[in-house]
């Protein structure tokens, strides 16, 4: 390997294994951290990236294997313990209390007191205000956490673990839910910790982000490390081959189709806003049978509202919405769903599944009408439509009563898919169907989307990764603050042309971006 | 991803299993321990007739506890079960034995006995429904909504006889409301009719749990309440009917209380919605919503009254026995935690 040349190790982990009952998550791998550099760490979803940090931050323990940290070797205890070693972590999922605002977040458990009892709540306020400032956060530390969006609540995470003076810094996925300025600002702040010797693990599945901001990158695949390399020496495709090992990925695009008939027809359809102006601002649009309209705007772009919107969910809003010709604007949720309108939802796991169903019970949920008769279901109709439904998606569960966290998320992912398909849907709209799913499950997830508009069902496909936009869609409708800045063919799409639209919304930015 | 899970020793995922399947079927193993313990410590206790005595009682709490499983699976909570036990007896009693006094028109209406039970359904429903309304127009939290309805209720029932008791509802042909003691000491084939109405009661909630969509949307709307109104689920109409349907249940108890006892007080009912709520909970019901079964919920209703039975005959006091249901809900959820940790677990291995 290239260690010398890449720099000095900081923190080793030597043939880390960690068995969880019945799995073993991580196989005998061996994974270095460099001083002051991004350390990239990449693979599936289910390769054992998580377990691995979790085991360097100290939630986890590793079954067996080595942590050397500066030539020392440490045992991790716990997540305090870590943080005394100086290793911060910025998790997934947001660890925020939305019941209080966002310098107690920043100091929570180790508040700034006089005598260990009474909290320096200036102190405190004042410090966040400097952090804030630092990542140009743009908002008040003494705002409250509920009320910020989630890229806002993303940079107080960040704070959190910059608070605590980490010098190692494990960021997992922290470009989720930023939009692209905020995604500058991160890098910016990155930048200027290395410049300061911290060390950062940082994960994430936008490759092309990995390839600019890393300096080396791990690859895992299956609980093993395949290879490290440094970052210069590589390029995406390198990295998506030896994330998915021998399966090579081709590149999907759609061949371009005569379309017939509208599907879907949208006139000033408006959401308005508290406090004055509109999230969803005066949108008109038209969606053929057949068409995979592409919807690309950054966060806060009011693209989910817009679905919200269409689906009947917001009863303040205004427009016209035509299903089939049909006007349903004005009708509720489940009549929506059987006149042929489904909605993938955003978040997975608090919009689109019930936990506590098995798959066949999600897969079904929205389309029980179909399988009574009477009062009654028929079991017999049910399980067989669900076992071809599972063989259609090809999905992967040990069965269609299975506990619906037992499946991947690309799995899960499936199950959504299918419970929209369940309602023979004639306008289809998907709200970031590939987000968080591994690029192997993304192929699939494609695969469908095409599968389905040959079959005629309109698609409306909104998501913010610019290379995906551009391969899978027909046409490519830009928003930018609740309006429409921007309808593309995909001849004439390009990706300067969207983000340009994208961004035509805002006003002038205080911050330019760098580089 | 899958590959890894294979290498699993086959006995060890066989233990599992069989741990898992003990563990699911706790609370009827619990209660043929009870049933096993109190029939070698009472002479008495596996008689019929103490049998037939017990599932008496333990219907009263069963009704109350299928209602109240609907309600919880929502990810509600219905506090005002007992209340409209009470308010029910005294509609009942009050129909019955003074009549429907009308001052404007000077009259006085006795209805028909099958029309009485009717009228206390469904004024069991409405206060339910005046539940439903609150939670779901308004948004007012269950507990306290349903809270309010406890007190409401109550009153109510209090204020219907101005305290009494409305004794000696055995009704008069020449009214044609005879016949109300029936409902609490008659049989049919020699089985009394409170357990026939539990048989059926219970069939038919397990039923919808089961194999109709209202029953999948219950357990939807619980489980993950914003998933389902994207899923077409009419949540708040499922609100309406659970709460409803509690209401009825509870109304159910109170006419069968009041005809056991040929009357009708006032203050019939109180603490029963805890007692409703543990045997839910017992029979493995999150309050979290999402989970439970009929089945379980019945079984769980047994325990709590076979417990409180059989220590009456063993002579225990009445204050141990409190300590001892105490500990046998909260070891009951204890248990049930441990079960999820296992499941999920097992769901890790799945991955």
């Amino acid at each position: 390997m290239t260690e010398s040349k890449t720099g000095e190790v900081i923190l080793r982990a030597e043939r880390i294994t960690k068995i969880f009952p019945g799995t073993v998550a991580l196989s005998e791998v061996d994974f270095s951290v460099y001083r002051g550099k991004v350390n990239v760490l990449v693979g599936e979803n289910g390769a054992g990236k998580s377990t691995l940090t979790k085991i360097l931050a100290g939630v986890e323990t590793p079954t067996r294997g080595d942590l050397i940290l500066e030539g020392e070797k440490v045992r991790i205890r716990s997540c305090h313990d870590a943080e005394a070693r100086g290793i911060g972590m910025i998790h997934q999922e947001l660890n925020l209390f939305p019941n209080l605002n966002v310098a107690e977040n920043i100091f929570i458990a180790r508040e700034l007191t006089t005598g260990g009892v009474h909290i320096d709540y200036r102190e405190q306020v004042r410090r966040a205000a400097k952090l804030l400032e630092r990542l140009q956060a743009g908002f008040d530390p003494e705002a409250q956490v509920a009320d910020l969006r989630i890229g806002q609540q993303q940079i107080v995470e960040i704070a959190k673990a910059l608070a605590c003076d980490a010098r190692i810094l494990i960021m997992d996925e922290p470009t989720s839910a930023l939009s692209q300025d905020e995604v500058e600002v991160l890098f910016k702040v990155i930048e200027d910790l290395k410049a300061h010797g911290v060390s950062i693990i940082y994960i994430s599945h936008r490759l092309e982000e990995l390839v600019r901001i890393g300096d080396s990158i791990s690859v895992l695949r299956d609980g093993k490390m395949v290879e490290q390399a440094r970052m210069r020496d590589i390029d995406v495709p390198w990295i998506v081959s030896r994330m998915v090992g021998e399966t090579t990925h081709k590149e999907r695009s759609r061949e371009d189709r005569v379309l017939a008939g509208e599907a879907l027809r949208v006139e000033n359809l408006r959401l308005p806003r508290e406090g004055g102006g509109y999230t969803v601002d005066h949108i008109s649009f038209t969606l053929k049978k057949g068409e995979i309209l592409g919807v690309y705007g950054l966060m806060g772009a009011g693209r989910s509202e817009m679905f919200e919107c269409l689906m009947g969910l917001h009863k303040e809003a205004k427009g016209a919405v035509y299903l089939d010709g049909e006007d349903v604007f004005a009708s509720p949720v489940d009549a929506h769903i059987r006149k042929g309108m489904a909605l993938i939802p955003e978040d997975r796991q608090r919009e689109g599944l019930v936990q506590a169903l098995s798959v066949a019970d999600n897969m079904t949920l929205s389309s029980l009408w179909k399988f009574v008769k009477g009062f009654h279901l028929m079991g017999e109709k049910l399980k067989a439509a669900v076992t071809a439904m599972i063989k259609d998606l090809s999905l992967k569960t040990s069965g269609q009563n299975a506990p619906i966290g037992s499946l991947s998320g690309g799995n899960q992912q499936k199950v959504v898919i299918g419970k929209a398909l369940f309602t023979s849907p004639k306008a289809l709209l998907m709200d970031e169907p590939t987000r968080g799913i591994d690029v192997g499950a993304k192929g699939e997830v494609f695969d469908i989307m095409n599968h389905l508009a040959d079959q005629g069902i309109g698609i409306l496909f909104v998501t913010s990764e610019l290379k995906e936009i551009m391969a899978i869609s027909d046409r490519i409708m830009v928003m930018s603050k609740g309006r429409v800045t921007g309808m593309f063919d995909r001849k004439d799409a390009t990706e300067e042309a969207l983000v340009a639209a994208s961004a035509a919304g805002h006003k002038p930015v205080e911050h330019t971006s760098l580089q | 991803m899958s590959a890894t899970a294979a290498n699993t020793p086959q006995a060890a995922e066989k233990d599992l299993k069989i741990g898992m399947l003990l563990l699911k079927l706790r609370t009827f193993i619990a209660l043929i321990l009870v049933c096993a313990y109190f029939s070698f410590m009472a002479s008495n206790f596996l008689s019929m007739a103490n049998m037939v005595i017990m599932v008496k009682h333990v219907a009263i709490y069963a009704f109350l506890a299928i209602g109240m499983t609907f309600v919880i699976v929502t990810g509600g909570i219905d506090l005002s079960v007992g209340s409209i036990v009470g308010l029910a007896g005294m509609v009942a009693g009050g129909l019955l034995y003074k009549g429907l006094h009308l001052p404007m028109f000077g009259v006085t209406i006795y209805f028909h006995l099958p029309m009485v039970i009717l009228i206390t359904l469904i004024v069991g429903a409405l206060c339910g429904a005046v539940s439903g309304l609150l939670i779901t127009r308004l948004k007012v939290a269950p507990f306290i909504a349903t809270l309010g309805m406890l007190y409401i209720a109550r009153g109510a029932a209090l204020l219907l006889s101005d305290g009494k008791t409305f004794p000696n509802l055995v009704g008069n042909e020449a009214l044609g409301n005879a016949g109300f003691p029936w409902l609490g000491s008659g049989a049919i084939l020699g089985v009394p009719v409170s357990i026939w109405i539990l048989a059926v009661l219970g069939v038919f909630a397990a039923y919808v749990a089961k194999k109709t969509p209202l029953g999948r949307h219950i357990y939807s709307v619980g489980g993950n309440e914003r998933a389902a109104v994207l899923s077409g689920v009419r949540v708040n109409r499922i609100k309406m009917i659970v709460y409803m349907f509690s209401g009825l249940c509870s109304a159910i108890a109170g006419l069968v209380i009041a005809s056991q006892l040929e009357a009708a007080h006032p203050a019939t009912g109180e603490t029963f919605e805890l007692t409703a709520i543990a045997a839910a909970v017992l029979g493995g019901t999150s309050l979290a919503g999402g989970r439970g079964t009929i089945g379980g919920t019945i079984i769980g209703a047994f325990v709590i009254g076979v417990l409180g039975d059989g220590m009456v005959m063993m002579g225990v006091s009445s204050f141990w026995q409190m300590v001892v249901k105490g500990l046998v809900i909260v070891a009951a959820v204890v248990v049930d935690q441990f079960q999820r940790n296992l499941q999920s677990k097992a769901a890790l291995q799945g991955k």
